[in-house]
């Protein structure tokens, strides 16, 4: 039976693979072309605990996955209690005996295909250790789509190589057996065939990992960060090349020590990029405050995830975007984008650095676990649309004579900037209000002045900023509103939408701040009906949407369980209006 | 960097604007000390970043003319770090009181000394905090009474000295701004250390804090060079100077060599990284990775 798109789900306890066993098995689709999104659910815990991968693979562009699964991989005996419900219907679960005997299974749901695979025995043949157990389950799957073995076995080598020869071994033994059982089992047909594609071998990224290509390739040259997750997959990437690209990173003391060493290196010259969740991000705001006002570019990557405090460390919320937004005392201009998927977090990664060297301000990427830590399968990114451009900065010597004044105004309020130790360049960046050269300055009319100076940029920037994409038919019945990494599954619910007639469109934004009122009003003034779709309780670009434009969208769609949208429950939501 | 090179003079390290410290400040010997020092190594105008606290001594950054950085409550150090980092070329030097360095910034105190990295931090140690009209400092004595301990401070006082041996600063010395020609030799030395090096000034304030007088130190300081059997290199003795109480002493307590943060990083051996050009990074063995 050839099938469009696969759901695979893998539980089982932390610690025991299942991570790798996901990872590697999004690998080969992708290697086989297939397109491939995968998300992992996990608590906060280095053992035990129920941890979950979830993987959709299809012939054409998958957004998100969805709620149906069509081969559940039970490494433990948890997985089928917890995930029965959500297994469509006629599909299969691979378990083993030794964990969950059919006579508990038995009766509880009759449709379903119960496939025992005898993981551990398996395991004690080869005389692997009882972690490889998924390895097993891996080679199983590969069966029931029908994918030949050999990308595996090279998935497996990249996954391990670093271990050693033997664990490659092992691991691909393992693999093998689980592949061999099922084959013969299902009598070499396969339950769910992919069509063929004719795609390339795809890249497989995170948000994280697009957001670190995209800083690499802007010339990004000192990071700093304190590990926090769902952000700290940068700070790892980032190590693990310093010595090949020249950069500097640094796992310092707090987030206040990031943000202020990311000052001092961007006040010296250097790009410089943090990134953090909204703990960090609360215990920086004065430094974005001090960037704000020494005219400092600064890009900060901020990961939502649910809060207040500690909130749920591992799981995904967009609760922070008025925070993001406000963020910090005092009046001042700051960017915030929220890239939908890698591909906008790697251009737009790219358009954060110009925008903050440009007119030297904060700018905050806002990305959130689903996002950050969720695999997206894509044709290779194009650096060359990444262009570097550096502002008004000055690197030459200042003529004698010359009166450089780093604040001076004009009427773009960008006054030339000149990298810290440059003859001639002399001056104060200054956290106190200050004058023209950097001088601190109390005076009534010069605090005027200055305030307007730092506002003036906001004139050019608004025309280097994008007005929210709309997606599916310009004229539709129902317009969802949305922003950041929702835009997956509201796609993935218009597929089905648009399908059956509803007729429904998408305004995305990947620029929150500053916001563009007019291109926004006009969307309005176009739509039939609206209805928010956002990540959190309060529905914050609700707020956002009402404080510029005195429009309230009364209709909403919130989630706040600390889990991404699934597309049938957008699907429902907009069904229900 | 000799005596020769140089044409500046002390007045040339002056901005336009005049300090606006009170009459008899400590402030004043440690600016002149610092501009002193600037002279003696032959240092330029450019070649300085220096990195301001707030407070009394973050006002000098508008009176001393020099690549500044007037950064926020305690987040001197880190600001220093980052900006050597990216420069290592440029000489670093931090600017900042006792409340900076062993209150609000003191975890940036401690986690800079181990990290030995090559600036200079110069502490304003006046132990009151004097813009804010006179609380207790971090480095207050036990008793003393202030606008916010007017029965006494409970607390022992943070030990700058004991605290940067300990953190594993590799130069640590105490000046006093009385003796502005010794407390310069001293700045000397910590800005020509290779590594991060610390000066505790002693610094009376003379508004707000009636206990710590000039005389109260005159009386009190002498020098550790003159201690014929003191070896500025053994951590064990400088541990034990740093407890002495009836008198104080001041000097080099501690000067040894070792790598430092700069010197473990492969990626600035060849050149600063603000010189790399970043117009075209080539990232397509990196994006390779991901397939």
């Amino acid at each position: 039976m050839k099938t469009e798109n696969v759901s695979i789900k893998i539980g089982g306890e932390a610690g025991y693979g299942i991570m790798s066993t996901g990872f590697m098995l999004s690998k080969v689709f992708a290697k086989k072309g297939y397109f491939v999104l995968d998300t992992n659910e996990y608590p906060s815990l280095i053992k035990g605990g129920h941890n979950t991968y979830t993987i959709r693979v299809g012939t054409s562009p998958i957004y998100s996955i969805s709620k149906s699964i069509d081969i559940l991989i039970a490494l433990d005996k948890k997985t089928i209690d917890i995930h029965r419900e959500e297994i469509s219907y006629n599909s299969h679960i691979i378990y083993d005996e030794q964990d969950y005997s059919s006579q508990d299974i038995g009766g509880k749901r009759k449709d379903l295909n119960y496939m025992a695979v005898p993981f551990t025995k398996i395991i004690e043949e080869v005389k692997a250790p009882r972690v490889m157990r998924n390895n097993v389950a891996l080679g199983a799957v590969l069966a029931l789509v029908g994918i030949s073995f050999d990308l595996l076995e090279t998935a497996i080598k990249q996954q391990f190589q670093h271990k050693g020869d033997k664990v490659v071994e092992l691991n691909t033994r393992a693999a093998g057996l689980g592949y061999k059982y099922i084959k013969e089992k299902l009598n070499n047909s396969t339950p769910y065939s992919l069509e063929e594609v004719k795609q390339k071998n795809k890249m497989l990224v995170t948000g994280n990992d697009a957001v670190f290509l995209g800083a690499v390739r802007s010339g990004c040259k000192f990071y700093a960060a304190y590990p926090m997750t769902p952000s700290s997959s940068i700070l790892h990437s980032f190590a693990s090349i310093e010595d090949d690209y020249n950069i500097v990173t640094k796992h310092a003391e707090s987030e206040l020590a990031v943000v202020n060493m990311a000052l001092g290196a961007s006040f010296t010259g250097a790009r410089s990029m943090l990134a953090t969740s909204g703990g960090g991000f609360a215990l920086m705001n004065e430094g974005l405050s001090a960037a704000a006002m020494t005219e400092t570019p600064l890009v900060m990557v901020l990961s939502q995830r649910p809060a207040p405090a500690t909130g749920l460390p591992t799981w995904t919320e967009q609760g922070d975007m008025l925070f993001a937004v406000h963020a910090a005392h005092g009046e001042f201009l700051r960017i915030v984008l929220a890239p939908g998927d890698p591909e906008e977090c790697f251009y737009l990664t790219g358009k954060a650095f110009n925008l903050a060297d440009k007119y030297q301000i904060p700018v905050i990427i806002l990305l959130d676990k689903h996002l950050s830590e969720s695999h997206f399968s894509y044709e290779k990114f194009d650096s060359s649309k990444i262009k570097v451009d550096r502002g008004k900065l000055i690197s030459e010597p200042i003529k004698e004579g010359k009166d450089y004044k780093r604040y001076e105004i004009n009427s773009s309020g960008v006054s030339p900037r000149v990298v810290c130790g440059t003859p001639g360049g002399v001056h104060i960046a200054n956290t106190d209000e200050h004058d023209q050269h950097g001088f601190s300055n109390e005076d009534a009319n010069n605090r005027k002045e200055m305030m307007d100076k730092r506002f003036d940029k906001i004139k050019e920037l608004v025309k280097d900023i994008d007005p929210p994409r709309v997606y599916g038919p310009p004229e539709a019945e129902i317009t969802c509103w949305s922003w950041g990494s929702c835009k997956g599954p509201i796609l993935e619910a218009m597929k089905t939408l648009n399908r059956d007639q509803k007729k429904v469109n998408l305004v995305h934004f990947n620029y929150l701040y500053p916001f563009l009122v007019d291109p926004v009003v006009k969307l309005m003034k176009d739509s039939n009906r609206n209805v928010i779709i956002e990540n959190n309780k309060t529905s914050q670009l609700g707020k956002l949407l009402m404080l510029n434009t005195g429009t309230k969208i009364n209709n909403r769609i919130l989630k706040y369980n600390g889990r991404q949208f699934l597309p049938e429950e957008i699907i429902s939501g907009i069904e229900q209006l | 960097m000799n005596k020769k090179e140089t044409e500046l003079k002390p007045e040339d390290f002056n901005t336009h604007i005049r300090p606006t410290w009170c009459l008899g400040c400590g402030n004043y010997g440690i600016w002149n000390a610092m501009k002193r020092a600037l002279v003696t190594l032959g240092l330029k105008n450019h070649q300085v970043l220096a990195v301001y606290g707030i407070g009394c001594s973050g006002n000098g950054t508008n009176f001393t003319k020099t690549y500044a950085f007037h950064s926020l409550h305690g987040r001197s150090l880190p600001v220093a770090t980052g900006a050597k980092l990216a420069n290592h070329k440029l000489n670093v030097i931090v600017m900042a009181g006792d409340g900076d360095g062993a209150g609000i910034g003191g975890n940036h105190f401690m986690h800079t000394c181990r990290r030995n990295i090559d600036i200079t931090f110069i502490m304003h140690d006046n132990r009151i905090y004097g813009l804010t009209t006179g609380q207790a400092s971090p480095t207050s004595d036990q008793g003393f009474k202030s606008k916010s301990t007017p029965k006494g401070v409970l607390e022992e006082p943070v030990n700058p000295i004991a605290l940067a041996l300990s953190s594993g600063a590799t130069f640590v010395a105490r000046g006093f701004s009385g003796q502005v020609k010794h407390l310069s030799g001293l700045m000397v030395e910590a800005i020509k250390h290779n590594g991060f090096s610390f000066v505790d000034v002693l610094q009376p304030c003379v508004t707000f804090n009636k206990k710590n007088t000039y005389e109260w130190y005159r009386d009190r300081v002498y020098k550790l060079e003159d201690e014929p059997d003191y070896k500025s290199d053994d951590l064990m003795q400088a541990f034990e100077k740093s407890q002495q109480k009836d008198k104080i002493p001041i000097g080099i307590f501690y000067k040894i060599d070792k790598p430092t943060y700069e010197d473990g990083l492969k990626q600035i051996e060849r050149k600063p990284l603000v010189d790399h050009v970043i117009s075209d990074v080539d990232i397509n063995k990196l994006l390779n990775e991901y397939f």
